[in-house]
């Protein structure tokens, strides 16, 4: 029972920032592998506001603007020059942020992993079993997140207006959708899940490092494809399955040595059967 | 007097020059229609007048303001709307949802709903559908709302790319008749198409397109009887 709860936890973790991936991936048309990296640039936030007021609430706060307005300027200034360019292009790019990012937090905080007290709220005691409250937290918050990005995308005009450029952009732009507009709100709204991911992962894992976001970025990135890229429930389910899987293995000591491998070896399983992952769309060649 | 002027527009595909220098105009209230066969260029112009592709030299004129380097978007807001080639619908949206895209940049709601009733009103159809995905809607459905969709906008221009392709011979039809209406009820319309003698029976004015020159020009009526333009369009 805790185990799946840990798994759900984390899980929504991935799904957050698979989000980022496969928001950018369907609107910008571009693998953002820079996005890993926000997530340690909004741990080193937390980290410094809680050493500076003590506080949990205002270390979120800041390291959600921070994030968003990271992402906002990577794209504005690493990846708008480059629109229309070779997607290899780009894609070198998103890497080159990337190793700027963590070069730049090594510079300021060291190379060395620091350790960050955040969440330890104790347990509560629940039908028998102890669960940490800062997990249930994540668990709350990631629905609450999630369900809130759902109607944000389904119910409002510039979601829908996001929906219409990830299918067409030049068909949205002349319905007088201003294309760049949504894709600079898209890294905005990327990078904020992220931001929060970030809170989450310190309250898991309360140490950051200025590689920190590789793993969670490779693992969600993994979780978004599994889904299907592009496709918003999918990145949500993608998340959810792998860290469920995740923390089901290595509770189980046989499988534990083997968790990263089942979880990749999963990825290669489910692209051989749907190579569009399982709730990616079939493009239809239009004629 | 003239809504949209062009000025010796000329675009290219890297070396090569796919309109030469083209000029024509577009009076406030008439139907001018651009006419010629598949690769003259009707849709390279329509592109550009967007800045969908940018314009290698040239000059375009809408309402009295230059608009030869306004992006496409910020076109929407001043009236000029295009329902581009192949309908570019949103297949992954309902068609309700196509049509608020349609009216993005009005933010009064009152006349909004007040388009979106005419236009349902006028293809009921659209209406019986309106929660329907897009892409599940026939090709003639598709034209219709791809239209629709850009008259939710309420232009003073409406640009149509190629409204007939790909039509039954009945929706071809219907399309044309729309297209009279929509002019009647006081849109001027600049209108690309391959069917020339359709084209030519609703248009005030055609220009004859080939290879990015314009090689004739004059009223629809006295194109459909010109030898020139019969040989080598309307199949005489």
């Amino acid at each position: 029972m805790n185990t799946l709860i840990n798994g759900l936890c984390l899980g929504g973790i991935y799904a957050l920032i698979a989000l980022g991936y496969t928001m950018v991936y369907g609107i910008a048309k571009m693998l953002n592998f820079a996005h890993g990296d926000i997530i340690m640039v909004g741990a080193y936030a937390v980290y410094t506001t809680l050493a500076l007021t003590g506080h949990t609430v205002p270390a979120v706060i800041v390291a959600v603007i921070v994030c968003t307005l990271l992402g906002v300027l990577t794209e504005r200034v690493a990846y708008r020059p480059l629109r229309g360019a070779s997607p290899l292009a780009v894609l070198i790019t998103a890497i080159g942020v990337s190793y700027l990012l963590q070069s730049v937090s090594q510079l300021i905080f060291g190379a060395g992993t620091i350790p960050v007290s955040i969440g330890n709220w104790g347990t509560l005691e629940l039908m028998g079993i102890s669960i940490s409250i800062s997990s249930l937290l994540t668990l709350g918050l990631c629905v609450v997140i999630m369900v809130g990005l759902s109607l944000f995308i389904t119910r409002t005009k510039a979601g829908t207006a996001m929906l219409a450029v990830s299918e067409d952009r030049a068909a949205a732009s002349l319905m007088g959708i201003n294309v760049n507009g949504i894709i600079t709100l898209t890294f905005a709204i990327g990078s904020a899940l992220a931001a929060c991911a970030s809170v989450f992962y310190l309250m898991q894992i309360p140490a950051v490092s200025p590689t920190l976001g590789a793993m969670p970025g490779i693992k969600a990135f993994t979780a978004a494809v599994i889904g299907g890229i592009g496709s918003i429930p999918g990145a949500m389910v993608g998340g959810i399955l792998l860290g469920v899987i995740e923390k089901v293995c290595s509770s189980i000591p046989v499988l534990a040595p083997y968790t990263t491998a089942i979880e990749f070896g999963l990825l290669i399983l489910i692209l051989m059967v749907r190579p569009t992952g399982l709730m990616g769309k079939t493009r239809r060649e239009k004629v | 007097m003239a809504l949209l002027t062009v000025e010796d527009l000329e675009v290219s595909y890297g070396l090569i020059r796919a309109i030469r220098g083209v000029s024509f105009e577009v009076n406030k209230g008439e139907i001018v229609a651009l006419i010629g066969a598949n690769g003259a260029g009707k849709t390279t112009i329509m592109h550009s007048l967007c800045n969908l592709i940018p314009k290698a030299k040239g000059k375009v004129t809408y309402d009295g303001k230059d608009i030869t380097h306004i992006p496409a978007h910020k076109l929407v807001p001043m009236g000029m709307a295009q329902v581009p080639e192949g309908r570019r619908i949103f297949c992954e949206l309902t068609v309700a949802e196509n049509l608020k895209m349609g009216a993005y940049t009005r933010s009064n709601k009152a006349e909004k709903e007040k388009t979106l009733e005419e236009i349902y009103a006028r293809f009921p159809i659209l209406k019986e559908r309106s929660k329907q995905i897009a892409g599940t809607l026939s090709g003639g459905e598709q034209q219709m709302l791809a239209m629709s969709r850009a008259l939710m906008s309420h232009p003073s221009l409406l640009l149509l790319d190629e409204p007939s392709m790909g039509l039954s011979p009945l929706y071809v039809n219907t399309i044309f008749d729309m297209i009279t209406e929509i002019n009647r009820s006081g849109t001027t319309v600049l209108l690309v198409e391959q069917n020339a003698k359709k084209a030519l029976s609703v248009a005030n004015r055609a220009y004859v397109l080939e290879t990015g020159l314009i090689v004739r020009e004059g009223t629809g009526e006295a194109l459909l009887n010109d030898d020139a333009v019969i040989k080598a369009y309307l199949g005489g």
